[in-house]
């Protein structure tokens, strides 16, 4: 490893090769970005993986600033978030930013975990890239609920209250496993306390830890593409991929544009409404959190709804809490249950283009009915779509075996524009 | 020292014995660590039971109380009330009537779930998840219908139960509203949280 061409003979080469003779500074660079060969085929989907690592720097950064004004305690918990509102100069900001910045977070990573699925991605050899992502999925998940209780506003209280009792329906352990989470009787300081640490400290380095393994196993296996084909088998004198382009600058440049776009959709949001009518900070949190009032309509943010309409759907406590926890957990699974020869959904028949329509389309409608009040109608609609949900996957290695797939091509179809 | 000199049994042998001692430590170690998150001292302590003054509750009326940063309900329940826990048109409908699968001292093992019939003692915490269920004892509700006998409702998830805390069925929440150990101190205070069995 040494200097670039550009810089071997000055001062600045001489720094290099210094810092390279120590840390493998410019073989890490080269590895990950300047050499790491991408097909030259992604499309628009492919923005969504930089995008969640910007939103994850993003909530790093404002989460790091909350907690210079924030107090952990359900004594000042929520007048210090108000602090932050009206007192704290450009808090609001930082404040909003945080709170835009998780629901941003799982629209990133829902459609990028889509774009997995449609294009085959989770398939050997990148099942652990899927696993790992499958884990940093479950770690936001637990991200957003913690957080979701700092507030320490009524719809945190109360949400935190339904979701920690969950546990309660393991037979046998679950009430004192319940005890052992809240460290006391009910949901209170002591929680409030021991969530804020999961929140701003343990989460996020195993958040860190798993994005840095995401990354790496993909940078081992190479990317997959939307035509679903392995560029390393057809590779030029150079040895690199000829259907490959280095990551950097083609796709830097390349993501520097969806995040100019996502910055702009991000500040509409930020500046216009910061609260989303509701979705992205429920109205019942702006009230204090009260052990003696439960809020009119308890429903999780949005992006936990199409598992609480599971959730809900079944009438049985305990086995609505495990289909519950199946429906998040199936997705570790699809590497295996897939039995397809091919991987992109281009070269698939119609009969896995129907389930996965039917899935996209039963994940958004159990969305919606998990932020709708219980009614029998929408419960028995909860009830269809759940079936279908599941189907998905369980049906899986028969009608992937069934389907009627298209021949591969040989390297990627690409159009020069 | 050359390969076959090596005494492969007790390198095997020194490996796993360091292994296991290693991991029998982490685990040691782990326990202080899990064991703080359990209720602590001063929480323990004002887990502590409370008195309810119920000398002055009206016939009909309910008395929320906390315990443990749970609503307690207390309801002095009428005759009327104490009627309609016995009327198959109630008891047929219920899920657990003779309080088989629930949560409840041996003294609220019974119809009316309680020490004394007229004073009713319950969590009120719901079953399903939690919430707070609301004392709806009007019969004929108008938002519940004509066949509401009184009871609670729980506005999350729309578990019912009747004027003893009973669930009905084909609602969400599995068992009957808990109720807590409590003793009467004299014909005026309940105390919550001490059994009556202690008294």
């Amino acid at each position: 490893m040494s200097a670039t061409e550009t810089t071997k003979g000055t001062r600045l080469g001489a720094l290099v090769d210094w810092i390279d003779a120590r840390f493998p500074m410019t073989r890490f660079m080269k590895e990950h970005a300047s050499e790491y060969y991408a097909p030259k085929n992604f499309n628009f989907w492919y923005y969504f993986g930089s995008l969640a690592l910007v939103v994850l720097v993003l909530q790093i950064v404002t989460g790091i600033f909350l907690t210079m004004n924030y107090k952990p305690s359900a004594e000042h918990a929520f007048a210090s978030v108000e602090y932050i509102m009206r007192d704290v100069d450009w808090g609001w900001l930082i404040r909003y930013m945080h709170s835009t910045g998780a629901s941003a977070f799982f629209i990133v990573v829902y459609l990028h975990m889509f774009r997995g699925i449609m294009y085959g991605s989770y398939k050997n050899p990148r099942e652990l890239v899927w696993i790992f992502g499958m884990l940093i999925y479950l770690c936001l998940m637990a991200e957003a609920f913690f957080g979701y209780l700092l507030p320490w506003g009524n719809m945190s209280y109360w949400g935190a209250q339904v979701i920690v009792s969950l546990f309660g329906a393991i037979p046998g352990i679950g009430e004192s496993l319940v005890e052992w989470i809240r460290g006391d009787y009910y949901i209170s300081d002591i929680t409030l306390n021991r969530f804020f640490a999961l929140h701003v400290v343990a989460l996020p380095i195993a958040l860190i830890f798993l994005v840095i393994a995401h990354i790496f196993a993909l940078h081992e296996v190479g990317s997959n593409n939307p035509d679903g084909v392995e560029i390393k088998k057809v590779k030029g004198p150079d040895g690199h991929p000829v259907d490959g382009i280095p990551f950097h600058p083609y796709y830097t440049v390349k993501d520097l544009v969806g995040f100019v776009a996502f910055a702009a959709l991000f500040a509409c949001v930020l500046f216009f409404a910061p609260e989303m009518g509701g979705y992205f900070l429920e109205h019942a949190n702006f009230e204090p959190a009260n052990a003696l009032q439960t809020p009119e309509h308890i429903a999780p943010v949005w992006y936990f709804t199409p598992f609480y309409a599971i959730l809900r759907a079944v009438p049985n406590k305990l086995l609505g809490v495990i289909l519950m926890g199946v429906a998040v957990v199936s997705f570790f699974f699809l590497p295996w249950l897939d039995r397809a020869k091919v991987k992109s959904v281009r070269y698939r028949g119609w009969l896995y283009k129907a389930f996965l329509a039917a899935f996209a389309v039963s994940f958004l409608a159990l969305g919606y009915l998990g932020l709708q009040p219980a009614t029998p109608a929408f419960t028995n609609a909860a009830r269809i779509f759940a079936v279908i949900y599941f189907a998905f996957f369980l049906l899986m290695p028969w009608y992937t075996r069934a389907d009627q797939t298209k021949p591969v091509p040989e390297r990627v179809t690409y159009d020069a524009h | 020292m050359s390969e076959d000199q090596v005494d492969r049994g007790r390198r095997h042998f020194l490996l796993v014995a360091t292994t296991v001692t290693g991991v029998v430590g982490a685990g040691l170690t782990a326990v202080p660590f899990l064991a703080s998150w359990k209720p602590s001292a001063r929480a323990r302590a004002l887990g502590a039971p409370v008195d309810a003054d119920v000398s002055k509750l009206e016939l009909g009326a309910i008395l929320k109380v906390t315990w443990r940063g749970q609503a307690i309900y207390v309801v002095r329940r009428t005759p009327e009330m104490l009627a309609t826990l016995t009327t198959p048109a109630v008891v047929d409908h219920l899920r657990d009537p003779q309080s088989e699968e629930s949560e409840q001292p041996g003294y609220a093992k019974n119809d009316s779930r309680a020490l004394k019939p007229e004073f009713l003692v319950l969590v009120g915490v719901c079953t399903h998840l939690g919430c707070a269920p609301l004392d709806r004892f009007q019969p004929q509700d108008a938002e519940l219908g004509a066949t509401w006998p009184g009871g609670f409702y729980c506005p999350c998830h729309g578990s019912k139960f009747d004027l003893a805390g009973r669930v009905f069925k084909d609602v969400p929440a599995p068992t009957n509203l808990r109720v807590p150990p409590y003793r009467f101190l004299n014909d005026g205070v309940i105390q919550i949280g001490a059994d009556a069995e202690a008294a």
